[in-house]
């Protein structure tokens, strides 16, 4: 390396191993050194060219009105091509000054002009190689890498490959998370485990994400119009359409068409997440998923970080008889990027036979323990539940009340409203939470079942258990019961069966995980 | 409920904590609690017009602060016990929300030793221990230091000699 790597401090200089390592690219071995694919920088000023392309326009015909066309179109041009080249040159420096090795040992990275950045990774530590390419990178051949070991420390743990070729990525894939034979013998299957049905589509609408959308559209028209200043127009043609009828039809009419669009919206939504979506499993004990239409993502979860699975139904979902299922596995990634997205998802909404069938297929069970049958917890639960949703429909309507009371009786007739629609509403769910409530031991995994509007079963390897918490609140001691929770280093991080009766819930959790609790526990003589 | 069988419920752990947490305890709720009181009784020397209206509250503040100081720690020095044993760390806290933990020794990663400027005062530390779980952190507050210093050292030697990487 050149001056800059002797004068800038590498963040890994106190690493032994790696220094040994790292003689710089050009003086050891060179030929164990790769660089990034070299049309990263096509990419980027592709890229670059796109969004300039869409600021131009407008520019051009701003500037036109001050400097005559002519002059409008050849500022923008230089302009235009100032900034392609740009990008494209600080893509090509860092083309250039990026490098990685694949050692026997570790996986190292070089990057950077001024500060060169020198990372590595122990190539045991690995745990996950994932593959992305959004539609350019497609179109060129290109993937993105990202190796992660999988720890909690954020940004340090991952290092990025941006991008190299597809059968490179592809190599690197394998060559870094194929073990020798680490897996369990051969006795599950391997290969496909699901590929996608095109007729799961139908549950794309009646997820929480079409009303998201609908309302983000209807944000959209406002604010796009009021950037061109004439949100008050759009408001008055929208007035104008409707002069004719009432209030109300008027208000379902709007309310129809968000729904159109958030339902047109998640359908477009679910295509470009889900098509082409396949569930594998590899010879080295590697879960694969591949999905999406124009970015195409590749997720790789090592069976070793596999400590169960989440049956997720959400209320939309759960009404058609469809869960998803999620991943539970060691090494949260805590990288913004990937916080949001759903990449321990398994499996998108199925019906919930296919979801059972596949969560046993992943867990190399003959039947799911998600579709265990669940011990209920006592009626002291549900009451608990009623009591809740009355509170939470009470107090804000009896808030309402009083300042109608004291204020307007327009007020008044709200808060009535709200309790004839809250309350009913309220105690449906509270029921329903009452009857998803459920806990119970299943062959190796322990199963806890909660949540109406986003009902979970969890099904957690009793072997990842590292840990107990019991908690009861004075209502909880009453009412007595109790809540129990399963520590564990995958997933959320805990488990929890919520209000357990207290010898049911603390049974379950001796049985579940068998010497940790019994020391500490004690019988109670029969009351009277 | 599994009446037949008897019930159960978790045994207290064996070990209270330090006698003296109770006065850090104290000391932590003045401290909290003068904090306002000091600021709104300042600003009610200070601005004539609202005197009333600032010390009105300061009073009830303070008023309320010292009885919770008064109270509070005695019955949480009842409430928060530990334990450990050759297996686990067993720990007991909270008044009105209780709350067990139980972390195995296979299973503990970390073992930190705070001391904070009050802490320190009493002669007091606060044994964290973590296990891999971002959720599953076990902490002992208000141990007499010199214990504090002893169990760290012994958690320390056990969980060294538990091969594994505790997920």
């Amino acid at each position: 390396m050149s001056s800059e790597a002797a004068l800038s401090p590498s963040p890994e200089a106190g690493d032994d191993r790696d220094r040994s390592h790292a003689q710089g690219p050009g003086a050891a071995a060179p030929a164990d050194w790769r660089r990034l694919d070299r049309r990263t920088v096509l990419a980027s000023a592709l890229v670059t060219g796109g969004v300039v392309a869409g600021a131009a326009v407008p520019t051009t015909l701003g500037l036109s009105g001050r400097l005559g066309f002519g002059a409008a179109v050849a500022w923008v041009l230089t302009g235009s091509l100032l900034l392609i080249g740009s990008a494209a040159g600080g893509d090509y420096v860092r083309w250039r000054r990026t490098r990685y090795r694949i050692g026997a040992e570790r996986v190292e990275l070089h990057t950077g002009l001024f500060l060169v950045k020198k990372r590595s990774l122990a190539r045991e530590r690995i745990r996950s190689v994932d593959l992305t390419a959004h539609l350019l990178q497609r179109i060129l051949g290109l993937v993105t890498v990202r190796i992660g070991t999988g720890e909690h420390s954020g940004n340090d743990s991952t290092l990025e490959l941006d991008p190299v070729t597809r059968p490179e990525g592809e190599r690197l894939r394998r060559a870094l998370l194929e073990r020798a034979a680490a897996g369990s013998p051969g006795t599950h299957r391997e290969g496909e485990l699901a590929a996608l049905d095109p007729r799961w589509i139908r549950y794309a609408p009646v997820s929480f994400v079409a009303p998201a959308l609908g309302c983000a559209a209807g944000g959209a028209v406002l604010q796009v119009s009021d950037w061109f200043g004439a949100q008050g127009q759009v408001i008055e043609w929208i007035g104008e359409r409707f002069r004719d009828t009432s209030l109300l039809t008027m208000i379902v009419l709007l309310a129809l068409a968000a729904v159109v669009a958030g339902v047109v919206g998640a359908l477009g939504l679910w295509v470009e997440m889900w098509w082409n979506y396949r569930l594998e499993r590899e010879p080295g004990g590697t879960l694969r998923i591949r999905r999406g239409l124009l970015t195409s993502r590749s997720v790789s979860i090592e069976e070793r970080r596999l400590r169960g699975v989440d049956l997720v139904e959400p209320l939309g979902i759960r009404t058609f008889g469809a869960a998803r299922v999620d991943a539970i596995t060691t090494g949260l990634v805590k990288d913004d990027e990937e916080q949001h997205g759903d990449h321990n998802t398994l499996l998108p909404a199925v019906p919930r036979r296919v979801a059972d069938a596949v969560a046993a297929d992943v867990l190399r069970e003959t039947t799911s323990p998600t579709g265990a049958p669940l011990t209920a917890h006592p009626l002291a639960a549900r009451g608990r539940r009623l009591r809740r949703a009355c509170w939470a429909v009470g107090a804000p309507v009896s808030v309402l009340a009083l300042l109608g009371a004291l204020l307007t009786p327009v007020l008044l007739w709200t808060a009535l409203g709200c309790a004839v629609v809250g309350l009913p509403v309220g105690v449906l769910l509270a029921r329903d939470a009452y009857r998803g409530l459920g806990h119970a031991v299943s062959g190796d995994y322990l199963v806890v079942r909660a949540g109406t509007v986003r009902r979970s079963t969890a099904a957690l390897e009793r072997a990842g258990v590292i840990g107990w918490t019991v908690r009861q609140t004075y209502f909880q001691r009453r009412s007595g019961v109790l809540s129990v929770t399963a520590t564990t280093a995958a997933g959320a991080g805990a488990y929890t069966a919520h209000d357990t009766g207290v010898s049911q819930g603390l049974g379950f959790a001796a049985e579940a995980v068998p010497g940790l609790l019994e020391p500490f526990l004690e019988r109670v003589p029969p009351l009277g | 409920m599994t009446t037949g069988e008897g019930t159960v419920r978790l045994r207290p752990p064996n070990n209270t904590l330090d006698p003296r947490a109770v006065g850090w305890w104290r000391a932590q709720w003045l401290l909290l609690t003068a904090a306002p009181v000091v600021v709104l009784a300042l600003l009610g020397a200070l601005i004539a017009p609202a005197r009333f209206w600032l010390l009105l509250p300061a009073a009830v503040l303070a008023v309320l602060g010292t009885g919770c100081a008064v109270l509070l720690p005695a019955w949480w020095f009842r409430t928060h016990r530990w334990e450990v044993t050759d297996e686990a760390v067993y720990v007991r806290t909270g008044v009105f929300r209780q709350e067990w933990r139980i972390a195995p020794m296979s299973r503990i990663q970390t073992v930190d030793t705070v001391r904070g400027p009050l802490e320190q005062l009493y002669r007091l530390a606060t044994v964290t221990v973590t296990t891999a779980s971002a959720k599953g952190a076990v902490r002992i507050e208000g141990l007499d230091h010199e214990t504090a210093a002893g169990l760290a050292e012994r958690l320390t030697r056990i969980t060294q000699d538990t091969p594994g990487d505790a997920t």
